[in-house]
Order: C-alpha cells, then structure tokens, then sequence
C-alpha cells in the first residue's frame, strides 16, 4: 500500500429504490490529511463515507485505498487500514463490556490475547477511559461511549479514520476532548460533520456536498470564507466567523429571528 | 401503563421433580444443538438480528396491549413472532436466549425448569405452529383477513400446547395436589383467551410490517418447511420418550429419587444398594404405578398418600419440629459466623 | 409484570453486583454454575412432605449472600413480584390434602399445608440460587462457563449480544410508550388501533439497528467467526468449593438432620 492514498474516480450510487445518491464524485486524499465533509442532511455525506470502507459498493466509478481497489475479496485488507466510526456508539457497542468491546477488532485478527491486551489498553489510554474497561455500555455518558467507540477502531491500528458525525450529541467538555483527540492523531482523518466550527479547527481541507454532487473541494478557510458557496449548499459560516470584526460582514445572526 | 401479568407460563423449579427438569433440559438441548448447526449454515448477519429480535421481544413484552370493550390488557408472548421473522431455528434460539436471561436475571422460570420452559414457549410455536398452521394458512401474499385469522388460529393453538405441557409436566413431577382434570380446566381456558390476544398482536405486527418492510418477514422455502416438521416430529417422539423413560425413575419411593440425584450429581456415597437394583425395583414399581398416576381424583390423595408415608407419628412430628428450629438456628449462627468472619479480614487488611 | 424502570434498576443492580472482587466472585465461574445446578437439583428432589429435612440447605444461599456482599431485601423483593406463580398452583394443596400429617399436642396441621410451604420453601431456595448466580458471576462470567462447557461459541455470542441490548430496548419501549401516555391521557394500555404500527414501527427500527450493528461488526473484521477471548483456567480452590458444597447437599438429603438434631435434643431432656 502507497502511503494509502485514497483515491475516489468518478463515484456513482443509486440507491435500491432507484434514487441516485452519489454523482461523479472525486478526489484523492493523501496520506495524514484531514479532510472535513459537509453539507445538508439527505446530501450524501453518510453515503460517501460508507463507501471508503466497503459498506456500500459503487453503481458507477471506483474507489481504491493506497492502489487497492475497494471490492469484496479485497474487503479484509481494506477494513485493517481503515477505520470506520459510526454515528451512533450503540450501533457499535455490543459487547458487554467496553473492553470486550475494544478487544473485538484484534480478536478477529487472531492476535495471542496478551497482544489483544496491549492494544486494547493503548487504546483506551488514548482515548481517556482506561478506567471504564469493565463497563457495560449502557452505563456509559454519550461522551464516553463515542470515546470507547472510537477506542475499538484505534485497537486496530488503521491508518485512516472515517468518523460520522463524531460530535453529535457531546457535552461541550466531552466535545473539547474529542477535538483535541483528533488534533492530537497523524492517521488520515476523513469527518463528515455539522459542527463547521469543530470542522474548521481540525481539518485544514473541507468538501461541500449538495445533492450528491461535489459543490467544492478547497482549504477549509477558503470555504468558509465563500459566503455564496455557503448560501448555495445551505450552509452557514462557523459560529466562530459569524459577525467577526476581521473577516467582516458575517451574517447578523439577530435577524434571522 | 405497565401491568402486572398474573398468568405465566413460566414454570417454576419448585414445581417440578429433578426427572422432569433433566428430562426436558435433555430434549430441549438437543432440539437448540440441532437448531445451531441449522443456523451456523446461513447467513452470518443472523446472529446480531437475532440478538436485537430477542432483546425487542423481551422489552415488548412489557408493552400492555389494551383490550378493546374491556378495562383488561393482554401481552405479547413472542414465540410465533420470532419464528415469523427468523424462520423455525433461529426463532427458537432467539426465544431460548429471552427465556434463560429471564430466569438467570429475573428468576422468571426456574434455571432446571428451562427445559420445560423454552419446550413450552418455543418448540410449539416454532417447529409445529409455524410451519404446520401458519405457513399452510398464510402464504406468500396474504390479504389483512387471511393474515389475521391464520395468526390467530396459530397463536391460540400453540398456547393451548404450551399451557397443556405445562400441566402434564407438573403432574408428572407430581408436586402438586391440584388435580388433573381440574388443572387442565383452570389452564386451558386461561391460555385461549392468552392465545387470542398473542395473536391478535402477533398479526397486527405481523401486518404493518409486512405492508411497510415485507423483506423483514422471513421466506424460508416450503420444501424446507415440510422436512422441518418430519425431524421435528422424531424430536417431539424423543422428548416424549426421554421424559417418560426419565420419569421411570422419578417414582414417588424416596429411594427412586435418591438413586437419581446421586447419580448425576456423581457422588460416591450411595445407599448400600446397589445401583442396578434401585433401577429394576423403580422400574417395575413404575410399571405398577401407571394407571395410579394418571387420574388421581381429589378425594383419594389423602389415602394413598398416608400408606405411602408410614408411621408418621407425633414422636417423630416433635422432633422434627425441635429439629426444624434448631436448624434454622444453626444456619443463622454460621451466617453471622461469616460475617465476623469477613469483618475480621477487612479490618486487618486496614491495618496492615 | 414490573414497570420497566423496574426491569432496568434490576439488571443494573445484578450488574454492578456481578463487578465486585469478594472470594466468591474470584471462583471460577464453571464451578459457580455447577454447584448452583447441584443445588437445585438436590433441592427440587426432596419429596412433597419433607419439609424439616430441606431446612439446611438454607445454609448455602446465606453463606453465599453473605460472603458474596449481596443485599437481601433487593433479591427478595424480586422473589415478592414472581412469586404468584408458585402461590397460584401450591396453593390447591391444602384444599386437596387435609389428612393431618404433623401432630403435636396442641396443633395439627394437614398434608397439604405441609406440602405448600415445602413449594414455597423451594421457591425461595430456587430463585435465591439463580439470583445468586447472576450476582456473584456476570452475564460474561456465564458466557464462559458455557464456552468451558462446550456450547457453541454462536449461541453465547447471541446471548451476550441479546443481553446487551435488551436495556437499550428497554429504555427505547420506555420512551414510545411515554409519549404514547402523553397523548392519551385516559388509557391505561396501547389502544387497539396502534397496536399493529406503535410495536411495528419499533419492531422495524430494530430490524435497521441490527443491520448496523452487523455492519460494524464487519468493518471490525469479523469473519463470520467468533472470539470470546481466552478462558480461565480451573483450580483446586474451585473444584473444593463444588465438590464441598454438593457433598453437603448430597448428605442432607440423605440424612434428615433437622430430627436427628431434635431426637437429640428431646433425648436430653428426656
């Protein structure tokens, strides 16, 4: 694998029921980038996401990770590089307790249970709940289980990481610690996302979806500089940039009300 | 919103003999290992929807279904909706994983009665019910009166056999005074109108979700079904065998029961006879037993109980009693003892 | 049928219980199930009248509550929602058994009263015992007894997951049936009309939940087999505590200790 770069050819998807989600969608993220995702809901964020990883597979197009192309056969490689966090902790917490849980990945990899331990611990010491290991999951904060859920891909050691909308439901100070978490890794980091402030802090390059298409691809500023694009994609500045004395002119949010 | 449910068909260990217990759990765990290897050859995205099924029929089994026209509610047992929307296997393992959290957790349904339970609450409604009454009823396009009235007929039928197993088996095990034909006439009717409703549900479920998502309804093919009922036809033979054969030994002589117990639990200390006499005399005593088992009216327990208990007299009654406290006594004084006990470690673990 | 913030506070209690480190939590939890099973076994065999001889066995439930740091009164106040079940059949016994069977100078008592604390009794030492085994031994605790004992690693695997997400669908049948409440205030059940569509409608969010959880699963490199990590190993200690304890049950049931005690005693006196 080169560096995993991820490489997305003119991507097409056409849900069952006959509805085209995805159309000609490109680009190419190299290795340790940090690319944020965003757009309205229904624009094909979500369906993008699913298809770096081979949950879903293309109608039209291509998808390789570092010169491998994302198909069945090749899904086993695919799936130890990269990591894939879902919206929701309790779609991926199953087991009964967290550590079972983080163990999972590794177990499945048939690694000796002294090394499943290793990882399972590093794991969890990055993300901060090492002292939750024998918590059921249903006694955990959301915080805590996006970190635990987070905790059972990093026990894979994947070099990318696709997350689904990793702050959605976060305490500001859970939300803090998960941002500086994100900052902190070198993985490649891909992040679909409605929180454009946590966007614009940890991804320095931002693609704009709207109704399947890519409406932009540029350095995450620049995006959030470009009030038509915003306008167009229905999208807002930041609340960081909104009313800002630099930038100027940021949409008085008292109107709107 | 939440009720109580008085009428459970959950049994209790302190209903049943250990015969009977073993006897079921024997034949309930062959029909699960059966079931598994069914399993194991389909689809792997089996397991988690089994999982989340089970978990969705135990929570919804909370949900009071109000009854229309009177101020009562009824509850969903689960059974015939599991083999619906997993096919006869997986359903029935689904159901056994609900029934053995609730007694583990819940001490719904004794742990050595879960034999007798999953048996009841699953095998009908999942190797006999489904592919016999219902698959025969409903077939691939229902209409809504097609659907409703096959459900019906199914659910009221495979609780009639379920409450019906349930008194055989508690008469078999023969703990209780209450007679046949009166517990047959106190549980059946009971369990019609149960079984109306766990239809009634069942089928409402069963219609929405078919006209919002029919591929969530299970399609298993109906040659399979036909060879489901054919081996399940041998396992019902084999429970009814085991259980019987099993239930040789479980004779009302204290000696048949000793034998038994000290045989699975694999102690050495037997009474000095041997265990191939205590076998023959149980058998041959059961073969005198039958017809004494099977219609015992109320008015004749007293007299055949009385010579089977002899000499009970009021020597023996005191000192049983003087016995009884004293035990109990003891019992409290050891628990108190490891108490101090623990108390003692704890402190001096402080100080060290 | 308990509320289910009932059900809930009582997985819960059972779990956290299940997470302590006395000594009977430490035992392995093979030994746990076998002696439980022992118990029951002997308990569930003593005969419909033997009433004093049964009373020892009390000693396994109390030693083990209170070696294992498990409070009484939540246990029995399970034992208090279950018990109809026992009641409603054993209470036919005195109305069908009055032939005197203990008679003492100033009282006698029937057969069937006899035989209907002998189920009660039974009950109480049946459920304490599953109740027990849950507390000092966990849902994982059994999971690996199980896998000790050979079942199939699909079937523990199903069980662990049926657990897991029973209190999440607990709590998400708490959630519909409270705003179903909020909106009809005079009912006290589901209404006829949403019978179909209020348990449809979770019955197919479920159904989706499960495809999720199967997704994740395989993006986590699962492979259609299962690993429940590696097993503990059985000791002395653990195969002293089962064969101890179910030779102490084995004898009480061979040897009717409570009236030997009191033979002994009124011999005394005498």
């Amino acid at each position: 694998m080169s560096h995993h770069i991820i490489e997305v050819k003119n991507l097409d998807y056409v849900y069952p029921d006959g509805k085209q989600a995805l159309k000609n969608i490109s680009f190419r993220v190299t290795h340790g980038e940090s690319v944020g995702i965003i757009g309205l809901n229904g624009a094909g964020k979500s369906t993008l996401l699913m298809h770096l990883n081979g949950v879903l597979f293309p109608t039209g197009g291509e998808v390789s990770i570092g010169e491998v192309a994302v198909q069945k056969s090749t899904l086993p490689v695919i799936r130890q590089h990269v990591g894939f966090i879902f919206q929701n902790p309790d779609d991926q917490l199953f087991m009964s307790t967290v550590y079972d849980d983080v163990a999972f990945g590794p177990r499945n990899y048939k690694l000796s249970e002294s090394e499943v331990e290793k990882r399972v611990l590093s794991a969890l010491d990055t993300v901060g709940i090492a002292h939750l290991r024998n918590r059921p999951p249903y006694k955990l904060s959301e915080g805590e289980k996006r970190a635990a859920a987070i905790a059972s891909i990093l026990s894979m050691s994947p070099d990318i990481l696709v997350m689904d909308e990793p702050s959605s439901s976060l305490d500001p100070s859970s939300r803090r610690r998960l941002i500086k978490l994100l900052h902190s890794f070198k993985h490649t980091r891909i992040i679909a996302s409605h929180d454009l402030d946590m966007v614009l802090e940890i991804c320095e390059r931002t693609i704009v979806i709207k109704n399947g298409e890519i409406l932009a691809d540029d350095a995450t500023l620049k995006i959030f500089e470009n009030e038509e694009l915003l306008a167009i994609s229905g999208l807002e500045k930041p609340f960081c940039m909104q009313n800002c004395p630099v930038c100027a002119a940021g949409r008085d949010v008292k109107k709107s009300v | 919103m939440y009720s109580y449910k008085v009428i459970k068909m959950h049994m209790a260990d302190a209903l049943i003999s250990p015969a009977v217990g073993a006897g079921m759990l024997a034949a309930t765990t062959g029909i699960a290992l059966y079931s598994i290897k069914k399993v194991q050859n389909l689809e792997n995205h089996k397991v988690p929807l089994m999982a989340v099924m089970g978990a969705f029929v135990f929570a919804a089994q909370m949900i009071n279904f109000s009854i229309p026209g009177t101020s009562s509610s009824g509850h969903l047992g689960g059974g015939l909706l599991l083999a619906i929307l997993l096919g006869p296997y997986a359903g029935f393992l689904t159901m056994a994983s609900v029934l053995i959290i609730q007694a583990l957790f819940f001490a719904d349904g004794g742990l050595l009665a879960l034999g007798c339970n999953i048996f009841n609450l699953g095998f009908y409604s999942c190797f006999i019910i489904y592919p016999l009454i219902y698959r025969v009823l409903v077939n691939k396009k229902p209409s809504t009166a097609r659907l409703f009235t096959g459900t019906l007929i199914a659910a009221v039928i495979g609780l009639q056999l379920g409450a019906f197993s349930v008194v055989l088996e508690t008469f078999v095990s023969g703990r209780t005074e209450l007679p046949f034909s009166s517990f047959v006439l106190l549980m059946q009717p009971i369990h019609l109108a149960i079984g109306i409703v766990e239809g009634l549900v069942t089928a409402s479920i069963v219609s929405f979700v078919w006209k919002a998502r029919p591929e969530i309804i299970e399609h298993t093919n109906s040659a399979g079904g036909i060879s489901v009922s054919r081996v399940l036809a041998a396992f019902a033979l084999a429970a009814i065998l085991t259980g019987g054969v099993l239930s040789w030994f479980a004779s009302k002589q204290p000696d048949g029961l000793e034998w038994s117990t000290a045989k699975v639990s694999g102690s050495e200390q037997l009474a000095s006879n041997g265990p191939i006499h205590k076998m023959l005399s149980a058998a041959q005593a059961k073969i005198a037993f039958l017809p004494d088992y099977s219609f015992k009216a109320g008015s004749e327990s007293p007299a055949v109980e009385q010579a089977k208990w002899p000499a009970v007299n009021g020597g023996t009654s005191f000192a049983g009693l003087i016995g009884g406290i004293m035990t109990l006594l003891l019992a409290g004084l050891a628990g108190l003892g490891i108490m101090y006990v623990k108390k003692f470690r704890k402190a001096k673990a402080l100080v060290e | 049928m308990p509320t289910i913030a009932e059900s809930l506070n009582n997985i819960r209690l059972l779990d956290e219980l299940s997470g302590q480190a006395t000594l009977v939590h430490r035992l392995h939890p093979l030994a746990k199930l076998l002696t439980t099973l022992s118990f029951l076994i002997i308990t569930v065999s003593f005969g419909k009248y033997d009433l004093s001889a049964m009373l020892p066995l009390i000693l396994y439930p109390v030693a083990l509550m209170i070696a294992g740091d498990i409070p009484f009164a939540p246990l029995f106040k399970r034992m208090l929602i279950i018990s109809p079940l026992a009641i409603g059949l054993g209470i036919f016994n005195p109305f069908f058994d009055r032939a005197p069977l203990i008679i003492l100078p100033w009282l006698q008592i029937s057969g069937g009263w006899v035989s209907f604390t002998v189920i009660m009794l039974k009950f109480v030492l049946t459920a304490l015992a599953a109740l027990i085994l849950v507390a000092t031994t966990g849902i994982t605790g059994i999971a690996s007894a199980l896998r000790t004992l050979r079942i199939p690693k699909i079937f523990v695997m199903q069980l662990i997951l049926t657990y897991r997400y029973i209190a999440l669908l607990l709590e998400e049948v708490a959630r519909i049936l409270l705003a179903y409440s909020l909106r009809s205030p005079f009912s006290k059940g589901v209404h006829f009309s949403a019978w179909g569509s209020l348990s449809g409608q979770l019955l197919i969010k479920t159904h989706l939940r499960a495809q999720r959880v199967y997704e994740s699963m395989l993006c986590r490199g699962f492979t259609g087999e299962y690993n429940t990590g590696s097993l503990k190993k059985f000791s002395w200690t653990d195969l002293a505590y089962f064969t101890g304890f179910t030779l102490f049950f084995i004898t009480v049931r061979q040897a009717d200790i409570p009236v030997k005690i009191g033979v002994l005693i009124t011999d005394l006196i005498k």
